[in-house]
């Protein structure tokens, strides 16, 4: 099986352990993973920010750099979001097609697709989960309080596979953290409130990390933290699976 | 008149943090009430999935369902108005009114003659209107706009209530008791029912197959409004239709449930015929509802049945108070529905949203509203409803990522500048730096670390 690590540009600049986490936990797997090198960004900050027509070189690029591979793995949801469901090329529409299809979400990938039942981690400290919209409402990698269907949550069920682990639920589970891409900065003001509002139901559990599946979030997060001078550090799902 | 953008009177609202974070604890409550609501109702999703259809296929079929309303609205003894848009519905209810020969009347809610400014345009009449849904009674008294379609004063405190009373009904200064203040309303109230000849009220649902029109209210005022009038003036979108009396087995039981976790609104008024000697008028107006039906992205936003669940559910609505829309309906609705009527004056609301996705999850009638939010931007811009600043800003960003090399080349300085002069990014010109600080910036991307460790 070939897989093809796609990392989100932010992650490669600011967050590259994640990236190193991800590679090393697929290989751990017996993944044969792939890393092309010359791939930027999936090309969601524009899109989102209504210039979707932007993207096309963006998603040329993509293309080429993933269409030999079996499974596309990304260590984000937001960026498999988009790419699900926004990649498009006009010269090569079944390529395209293809290629969306074949992308995953870690969490999802590591549940659906290796079917993962042990891990070999070990984190002794006690985690805030943060449920990242674009994973769950978006991919559905778990349910979600809006809807009156079962619940599960695969980035949960990975978490809890890991020892010495104290996870702990927000008591909203799963409002938004207020990141939303270029939001963040062009509605600054609820942005940040939004966000201050979730680390204030962390706080109230007493955590030592606030993690989930996108480091966008988490990103966001740090810096009030930060500003905040709080304890309490983020870090992403797959550093927690990949912790020794 | 000045239009302030959502971000900046959203800046506003928060501004005073305790009050936001009232506004927002109060509306997660009636949120988290409506979750109760449906966990207690088997077979909600399928519920949702049938009221989705069925207001599908009334799109699809919404000619035909109109004609088939008129004439059998027509034939219970209701008179029939057609109204193109906003200013020929206030027209067709002042010549009823006028002809009426009266200059004071009662209303009870309806969104659409708040989207039509109805209120303002029989005031140069000389024609005064009074609210008779206690919310609404309550920002008319302060020339408010309401700021949620279904709690039009959840704004408001009990203390803010209590002082629009004191100087308006003359309560007692300082008495904050809501019984008390009810109490007074229901006073005041009851004098304009009374004294009322016309009565205007909105429609929940017109059913095709019937002739008759649904009104749901929680306090019965337009029940009260309608029996003491002579004359019932009812206004309704194109899209109230729903097929069959029914249909509303399955839309009163969704309707309530989703807007404030009640199993069903306190009235459910069934109107079919005016009394003898009384008026039924019906109003029918399209008002760029049509043009959005022809909008293939965004004509099933016309499905709305006006709960207000997307607005309790939405984390920056709970945040900015419905009053930063500035629109008749805010909330995330409200910023699929406002483009359509003017793109320019509501360019900002598609953008009032991390794209979170609750609103489309809690919508009774699954309408995808985040998806038309980006759908809207991506139309606005290419419309040019876009700062330059922005466009400038994106036009670089994809510049960047359309070249591996460059974008390698600039992460790699802009991540040393950060490190050697980080004042570069953290200053005041820096908006994610006025309240957050900036990501560490490390010494090797992914990239170099793998071409160094794994090729």
């Amino acid at each position: 099986m070939k897989i093809g690590l796609f990392i989100p540009c932010y992650i490669d600049q600011f967050y590259p352990q994640v990236g190193i986490a991800s590679l090393q936990l697929l290989e751990k797997m017996g993944c044969k993973v792939f890393f092309p090198l010359d791939q930027t960004c999936c090309g969601q900050p524009m899109a989102n920010s209504g210039f979707a027509h932007l993207t096309e070189t963006c998603n040329t690029l993509f293309i080429d750099h993933f269409k030999d591979v079996d499974y596309i793995v990304c260590p984000s949801g937001s960026c498999t979001l988009h790419i699900k469901e926004h990649l498009i090329d006009d010269g090569r529409p079944a390529l395209a097609d293809r290629v969306r299809h074949q992308v995953f979400e870690l969490s999802e990938f590591f549940t659906d697709i290796l079917k993962v039942e042990k891990l070999d981690a070990f984190f002794p400290y006690k985690v805030g989960f943060h449920s990242s919209c674009h994973g769950q409402r978006g991919l559905g990698v778990s349910s979600m309080s809006e809807r009156m269907l079962p619940y599960f949550s695969k980035p949960e069920s990975l978490l809890q596979k890991v020892k010495g682990i104290q996870l702990s639920t927000p008591n909203r589970s799963d409002e938004c953290c207020g990141f939303g891409g270029t939001f963040c900065v062009f509605e600054e003001a609820v942005s940040v409130k939004m966000g201050k509002d979730r680390v204030m139901e962390h706080e109230a559990n007493d955590v030592d990390y606030i993690t989930a599946v996108d480091m966008s979030c988490l990103m966001h997060l740090e810096g009030i933290l930060k500003r905040k001078g709080s304890k309490i550090k983020t870090i992403h799902l797959a550093e927690i699976l990949n912790s020794k | 008149m000045g239009t302030v953008e959502h971000a900046k009177a959203a800046g506003r609202f928060i501004a005073d943090e305790p009050r936001t974070n009232w506004h927002d604890e109060t509306l997660w409550f009636v949120r988290q009430k409506r979750d109760h609501a449906a966990s207690l109702l088997n077979g909600w999703e399928e519920l949702r999935e049938r009221a989705s259809q069925i207001k599908n296929h009334v799109l699809s079929n919404l000619d035909q369902y109109l004609i088939q309303f008129e004439k059998n609205a027509i034939a219970n003894g209701a008179i029939i108005h057609w109204a193109a848009d906003a200013e020929e519905h206030n027209q067709i209810v002042h010549g009823i009114i006028k002809n009426a020969g009266v200059t004071r009347l009662v209303k009870s809610k309806s969104m659409l003659t708040e989207e039509c400014h109805l209120n303002h345009f029989l005031s140069g009449q000389g024609i005064e209107v009074v609210d008779t849904d206690l919310g609404e009674r309550i920002v008319q008294f302060r020339k408010e706009p309401p700021s949620h379609i279904v709690l039009p004063a959840i704004h408001l405190k009990k203390q803010d209530v209590s002082e629009t009373f004191h100087e308006h009904l003359h309560t007692e200064k300082g008495n904050n008791d809501p019984n008390y203040l009810t109490g007074a309303a229901r006073q005041h109230l009851r004098n304009e029912f009374i004294q009322s000849k016309v009565a205007i009220t909105g429609v929940n649902f017109a059913v095709a197959e019937t002739g008759g029109i649904v009104v749901c209210t929680n306090e019965g005022n337009a029940d009260m409004g309608v029996h003491a009038a002579k004359i019932h003036i009812a206004c309704m979108g194109i899209e109230k239709i729903i097929p069959k009396a029914g249909d509303l087995s399955v839309f009163l039981r969704l309707l309530a449930r989703s807007a404030t976790g009640q199993p069903i609104t306190t009235y459910s008024s069934h109107f079919h015929r005016p009394d003898k000697e009384k008026q039924l008028h019906i109003v029918i107006v399209d008002n760029g509802r049509t043009q959005q039906l022809g909008r293939p992205d965004f004509r099933n936003s016309l499905k709305c049945i006006r709960c207000g669940a997307c607005f309790n559910t939405c984390p920056v609505y709970r945040r900015s108070g419905g009053h930063s829309y500035h629109n008749a309906v805010a909330g995330p609705i409200g910023s699929i529905l406002a483009p359509n009527i003017d793109m320019r004056k509501n360019a900002d609301l598609p953008f009032a949203s991390t794209l979170c996705g609750s609103c489309s999850n809690v919508c009774p009638v699954k309408i995808d509203i985040h998806d038309q939010l980006w759908k809207w931007r991506q139309i606005l811009v290419k419309e040019g409803h876009v700062a330059m600043g922005k466009k400038i800003m994106m036009q670089s960003m994809a510049f960047l990522l359309s070249r591996p090399k460059l974008y390698r080349f600039a992460g790699k300085w802009g991540r040393k500048i950060m490190q050697s002069v980080p004042i570069l990014v953290s200053n005041k010109l820096n908006p994610w730096y006025k309240q957050r600080e900036m990501p560490e910036p490390p010494k090797q991307s992914f990239n170099e670390w793998y071409k160094q460790n794994k090729k």
